[in-house]
């Protein structure tokens, strides 16, 4: 059965991709802003299993980095300083689920040595620790606008279906208002406009929410479309009949025929939305310095000598691919099951 | 009819006959008189320069990041304009850049009363302006005049303003000056630097009826331009580029008797940003480049012998950068939170425990890539005759700055996190402008050094507008990171950053009088150094002013960037300074191989 085993597949990527990010206290080395003075921009570093002698070790290991003395700026491998990979150690605090510490990290090498697995940014913080902390950020702004956006576009959508007349072109108009609204310039005058007391996080929640209550028209006319069609079904007919409440009839028949395109909707959405987010704060507007989103890793590659000198610094950006593919994917199975499903 | 044909035929033919005449005989010999060397003035009038030799002829072309807003020196403020009218115009003495001390220009020779209060201006004889046309002192009288009307709001009537009036001119003769100030002032000479001379004969006109604003604007035809620089208008492109060429008329000569300068033509490419400015330099559109960032350097560094290009590290110029805290009085302003927090910024042993924990060297290293100096007091090595080279250099030290915060009543919570005596936790942000990534970067480096002493800091980038409204309006911030480039060496132009009443008190603007004892006998020392003439006494003055800054710490310095510069190699006599502008400063002196 393809269909099936497109959308398996999907499930099972989505839920490894949001499982690692979920619990990038363990997957990642180090804490997110833990800074190493003596090596911005290192590469991301190898792993070997053979040393400078030829011998072979049976746990993998990784060399020392000391500055080229040849090249301004660049690092060389010290063969002298070798520092074996551990697994399961113990190593940078952090909370499971913000509320219980733990020490444990999957993998880790011992101090004064570093595992860059993406490489280091420009205060030698550990790029791959920042993608996963960083995807807590983007994946929870889009998920939670996602959430707001199609919360939003039922109540909207269903009420314009459900009543029609002047209550609908009132709410489809203001619909086409929203959609044609500059979201940028509005975001950066909210952001000047507040206090600077404001917490990072609360800063971040209330661009994240205006993001979503902006967002509400696709779904409203989708939804709104389904509710036209379904009303006028025989079985709801039949419920006014014997004297069903509005209300009722919206819960009980017509609501249940909309939960595919809702579905579909948000696997959509969320990846839109993760979007805004990363543009949000590549242009400065996201959470503050040390937190991490997937905008603020790709927001240093505005700068040329970043972009030409400094190739892993894309690896963010080439790494979105998958998880939006991903997401792409389960929306596109979704929706051939809706096809396929007999109203 | 036949007849009628013929003589149209023959008037046709006068007609373009006749031109032809005139301009071979005539007006060919005239070129050429005007683009040779002019015998006409006397030698010892003109400036002979000590500087290589170089080969007469080529141009070159150069990178600047937008349009110039005016022409005329009255009324530019921005960078871009400044510059072409720096290559266009002539003062009357001027500071070398490298030197960094005045020597004569326009003015031949000068003296100065034995009160300090009168310096009588010899002018040299015999000089031209771009258009041909003399000058003398009538042009002089006329320039300060137009700088020191108030209705005209020039930038510079406010540097021409000395104990508390403006100084006065007077014509003695054709050649000679006399300026009058109200007391002496130990930078007198260096106030005529960036005053370009204004022909009087072209705007004299627009004066009288009051149009000034508008004469000299960059849409005007290049002949109606007249200065005593190198370089003259030839063209300018809206959004494209400005063309100068040679001033046939310039008074300066080198060793050799040649006549200065030795280019054709400068053209000024805008390029909008830096890295694009870069990206040109690399490819070959432009022959200089100046004003780029360490990192942009070691891009550059790899290609230089290949490419044909040199590249420059100058050392520490004059810009320092800056940490400091909301002292001002918000008693007008409903602002309770930062007022409460005002508390801490303003006990002097916080500030320098937060001094005592930044890394100046990882800053150095991280935001410059070891291409700056740190910095504990606002005079930067760069300057070599100010400089206050017996200032303490404290090394980071958590431990200097736990006891320091201990003594000052502050305490630790079990988790790290530092409290005051009141048990409120110490939290608060730092402004920086989101156009300047470098300044961001220091501001997320001291977040995470502080972070070690349990202080949460935040790091809050606006845009450059908004930031400085909250600095000087609103007052609504609780730290910034900022940074001041003095456009000289001498303490004068720094003025306004250390005086009570200065404009640029960043810390704690329009105080009515100076707010703690160490701010009053910086008003004193400042106002003492600006009337003593003599350099030692001076230096000693300014030298406490550092130690001021250094202990008391109303902003806590962080580093100074070098100052880099580049160019093609086939740009001869290319010798950049760490005052502005960095590489045109000796523009009449550059050539091409």
């Amino acid at each position: 059965m393809k269909r099936q085993r497109k959308l398996w597949v999907a499930v099972i990527l989505l839920a490894g991709f949001h499982g690692l990010v979920l619990c990038a206290g363990f997957f990642a080395p180090y804490s997110f802003s833990a800074q190493d003075r003596e090596l911005p921009f290192a590469p991301p570093t190898r792993i070997h299993f053979f040393d400078a002698q030829g011998k072979f070790h049976a746990r993998p290991f990784v060399y020392g980095l000391k500055d080229n003395p040849a090249i301004f700026g660049a690092y060389e491998t010290d063969s002298a300083a070798i520092y074996p990979v551990h697994f399961f150690v113990q190593g940078a605090r952090y909370k499971i689920a913000g509320l219980f510490p733990s020490h444990l990290h999957l993998f880790g090498v011992g101090a004064p040595g570093r595992i860059f697995a993406l490489g280091s940014d420009a205060y030698g913080r550990d790029q791959f620790t920042r993608f996963l902390y960083g995807g807590q950020i983007s994946l929870a702004a889009g998920w939670i606008a996602a959430t707001l956006s199609v919360l939003l576009g039922i109540i909207i959508g269903s009420l314009a279906g459900f009543y029609g007349g002047w209550i609908d072109d009132v709410l489809m108009r203001g619909g086409e208002l929203f959609l044609a609204l500059p979201w940028l310039y509005l975001l950066f005058a909210v952001r000047a406009a507040l206090p600077l007391q404001i917490a990072q996080w609360e800063v971040f929640l209330l661009l994240v929410a205006v993001i979503g209550l902006i967002g509400w028209a696709r779904p409203a006319r989708l939804i709104r479309g389904a509710v036209l069609s379904a009303k006028e079904r025989n079985f709801v007919t039949a419920a006014r009949a014997f004297g069903a409440s509005d209300f009722y009839l919206l819960r009980r028949h017509v609501l249940p025929q909309t939960y595919g395109i809702l579905l579909t909707q948000m696997t959509i959405l969320i990846p839109q939305y993760i979007l805004a987010e990363v543009t949000l704060t590549f242009l400065g507007l996201g959470v503050g310095e040390p937190m991490p989103s997937w905008g603020s890793l790709l927001a240093s590659l505005q700068q040329y000598y970043v972009l030409s000198s400094y190739w892993w610094m894309f690896v963010p950006a080439v790494l979105l691919i998958p998880v939006f593919l991903a997401y792409y994917i389960a929306a596109d199975a979704l929706q051939e099951r809706l096809k396929s499903v007999p109203l | 009819m036949p007849q009628v044909s013929h003589s149209k035929h023959a008037l046709a033919a006068l007609a373009i006959a006749i031109p032809c005449i005139v301009f071979w005989t005539i007006g060919l010999p005239a070129m050429a008189v005007s683009t040779r060397a002019l015998p006409a003035q006397s030698v010892e009038d003109r400036m002979v320069t000590d500087n290589p030799p170089g080969r007469r002829g080529g141009e070159i072309a150069v990178a600047l990041r937008s349009d110039p807003k005016t022409l005329n020196p009255a009324l530019a403020e921005d960078a871009t304009s400044r510059d072409i009218i720096y290559c266009m115009n002539a003062d009357l003495i001027h500071i070398n850049r490298k030197t960094q001390e005045t020597e004569s220009a326009l003015a031949k020779s000068w003296s100065v009363s034995h009160d300090g209060k009168t310096y009588t201006l010899q002018l040299r004889r015999g000089l031209r302006f771009s258009d041909g046309k003399p000058f003398n002192a009538d042009d002089v009288i006329f320039t300060f005049k137009v700088y020191l009307d108030e209705k005209i709001h020039s930038p510079e009537r406010d540097l021409l303003i000395v104990g508390g009036k403006p100084i006065s001119v007077q014509k003695i003769d054709d050649y000679t000056v006399q300026f009058r100030l109200a007391q002496p002032y130990a930078a007198a000479e260096r106030l005529f630097d960036g005053m370009p001379i204004l022909p009087k004969h072209l705007l004299e006109d627009a004066y009288k009826n009051g149009t000034f604003s508008k004469a000299w604007s960059i849409s005007m035809p290049p002949k109606q331009f007249a200065g005593l620089g190198p370089f003259r208008l030839k063209e300018y492109v809206p959004g494209q580029r400005i063309v100068l060429e040679r001033n046939p008329y310039y008074w300066k000569v080198d060793g050799k008797g040649n006549q200065l300068p030795y280019l054709d033509e400068i053209v000024f490419l805008f390029v909008p940003s830096e890295d694009a400015q870069v990206i040109r330099f690399q490819a070959g559109d432009t022959d200089i480049l100046s004003s780029f960032s360490a990192q942009n350097f070691a891009v550059l560094q790899g290609a230089q012998a290949a490419k044909g290009y040199h590249l420059y590290d100058l050392g520490p110029g004059l810009e320092y950068n800056f940490l400091f805290f909301n002292m001002n009085d918000l008693t007008t302003k409903n602002l309770p939170q930062i007022a409460r927090k005002q508390a801490w910024f303003q006990d002097v042993r916080f500030r320098q425990a937060v001094s005592a924990a930044i890394d100046r060297e990882g800053i150095v290293r991280l935001v410059y890539d070891g291409r700056a100096t740190p910095l504990w007091s606002q005079v930067t090595p760069g300057n070599k005759r100010w400089v206050d080279l017996a200032l303490p250099h404290p090394p980071r030290s958590l431990a200097l700055a736990r006891g320091l915060l201990k003594s000052a009543g502050f305490s630790w919570k079990g988790d790290g996190t530092l409290m005051d005596a009141r048990g409120n936790p110490v939290e608060f942000s730092i402004l920086t402008s989101s156009s300047n990534a470098e300044r961001t970067k220091m501001a997320t480096i001291i977040q995470n050094d502080l972070s070690q002493l349990g202080m949460n800091v935040h790091v809050v980038s606006l845009d450059f507008g908004a930031m400085v409204d909250r600095l000087l309006n609103s007052f609504d911030y609780e730290a910034a990171v900022m940074g001041i480039a003095s456009g000289d060496t001498d303490p004068t132009s720094e003025m306004n950053v250390w005086l009570s009443s200065g404009g640029t008190h960043l810390w704690h603007l329009n105080e009515s009088k100076p707010a703690t004892p160490w701010e009053a006998e910086m008003d004193r020392l400042m106002n003492e150094q600006l009337i003593t003439l003599n350099y030692e006494r001076r230096k000693r003055l300014y030298d406490q002013v550092q130690q001021i800054v250094e202990q008391n710490l109303p902003v806590i310095c962080l580093a100074s960037p070098d100052i880099l510069a580049g160019a093609k190699d086939r740009v001869g006599n290319f010798d950049p300074a760490i005052l502005d502008p960095y590489a045109l400063w000796n523009v009449e002196e550059l050539y091409v191989h």
